[in-house]
């Protein structure tokens, strides 16, 4: 089954995240008032141990699983897209203390009151899907 | 066996989320959550009203399985590898949440005042979590991508994009964590 390769991957990040306590509001507030390490430590330690993987698959021209050439994409040029939209996202992080990927997770742990948040997540990605050509990018 | 059902430290589990961006860079694919809230949009039929979902989500059907991947992992971290001795946040941090009438984790790792079932039948408590919904779908998907995309893929890959997305997502968590927090709890 091609798919059972990324099911698989997904538990290992579903746990990972979840014993990380990343998955937290209270982790989240704690962050945002600069009041544990923790979460910097697990940013900064994933931030180092990606920036030195991708260096070395680029160096080395490492082959995907497919044995294809690995292509990065890179990020498109802007800038009122990423500080407009990553604020209002900044903003609905430190209020319900998730991101897109915890709201699966923390479903997951039983926290039911997170398909709210799912749902607002899905309403917000549609109006951006309907009024994208009318804001600055 | 207190390193495996406790917190896990932070060095361990960075070095895991990291190993998990370069797992699926591995697979040929890219590391990123919130674009499977557009697919899921597309499912539900969005591309009749926006040329913006008009894609095929099959091609997304990996992407799903991480996510589905990810629910059960919450689930078995959650029921068969935690002894409720986590989330030992700091007790300022504690005392600092009771003046705002959050009650401390205790092992929890959410807040009953923000997602007990209670919380969530009140109109107050409804509204918190479908606003924090809706700027968590429409922020990632104008910024093009989430923690993961931009703070995890982006920076790793040193892209200039992403860390002005990541001073967007800091100055917008730190806006609501000081600001408008104590204001939308104080008088709860």
């Amino acid at each position: 089954m091609k798919l059972a390769r990324f099911f698989l991957t997904g538990i290992f990040f579903g746990i990972v995240l979840t014993k990380a306590e990343a998955v937290s509001w209270y982790r989240i507030y704690e962050m945002f008032y600069f009041q544990s390490f923790h979460m910097y430590g697990i940013i900064g330690t994933a931030l180092f141990t990606g920036i030195v993987g991708l260096q070395i698959i680029k160096k080395y021209k490492v082959k995907d699983y497919n044995g294809l050439p690995i292509n990065i994409i890179e990020k498109e040029r802007g800038f009122w897209r990423y500080i407009i939209g990553g604020t209002l996202f900044g903003l609905g992080w430190a209020l319900v203390g998730c991101c897109p990927g915890p709201i699966f997770i923390l479903l997951g742990t039983g926290t039911y009151a997170i398909a709210v948040v799912l749902i607002g997540a899905l309403l917000g990605t549609y109006i951006y899907g309907l009024i994208k050509d009318k804001l600055p990018h | 066996m207190n390193y495996i059902f406790g917190t896990w430290h932070w060095a361990i589990s960075g070095f895991l989320i990291g190993l998990t961006m370069l797992i699926l860079t591995y697979f040929g694919k890219s590391f990123g959550m919130s674009s499977n809230l557009r697919t899921m949009c597309s499912m539900a039929g969005a591309g009749k009203f926006s040329d913006f979902f008009k894609l095929d989500w099959r091609e997304q059907k990996w992407s799903l399985a991480v996510v589905l991947g990810a629910f059960v992992g919450g689930f078995i971290a959650f029921y068969f590898l935690s002894d409720g001795s986590g989330v030992n946040i700091n007790p300022e941090t504690i005392a600092q949440l009771q003046t705002l009438g959050i009650d401390a984790p205790n092992g929890k790792l959410m807040p009953d005042a923000i997602f007990s079932v209670a919380t969530l039948q009140s109109p107050k408590g409804f509204a918190i979590l479908l606003l924090g919904g809706l700027l968590i779908g429409f922020g990632t998907r104008y910024a093009g991508g989430c923690t993961s995309g931009h703070a995890i893929s982006g920076l790793s890959n040193l892209q200039l994009p992403s860390l002005v997305a990541v001073i967007g997502f800091f100055i917008g968590g730190l806006a609501m964590a000081h600001y408008i927090l104590p204001l939308i709890f104080k008088t709860a």
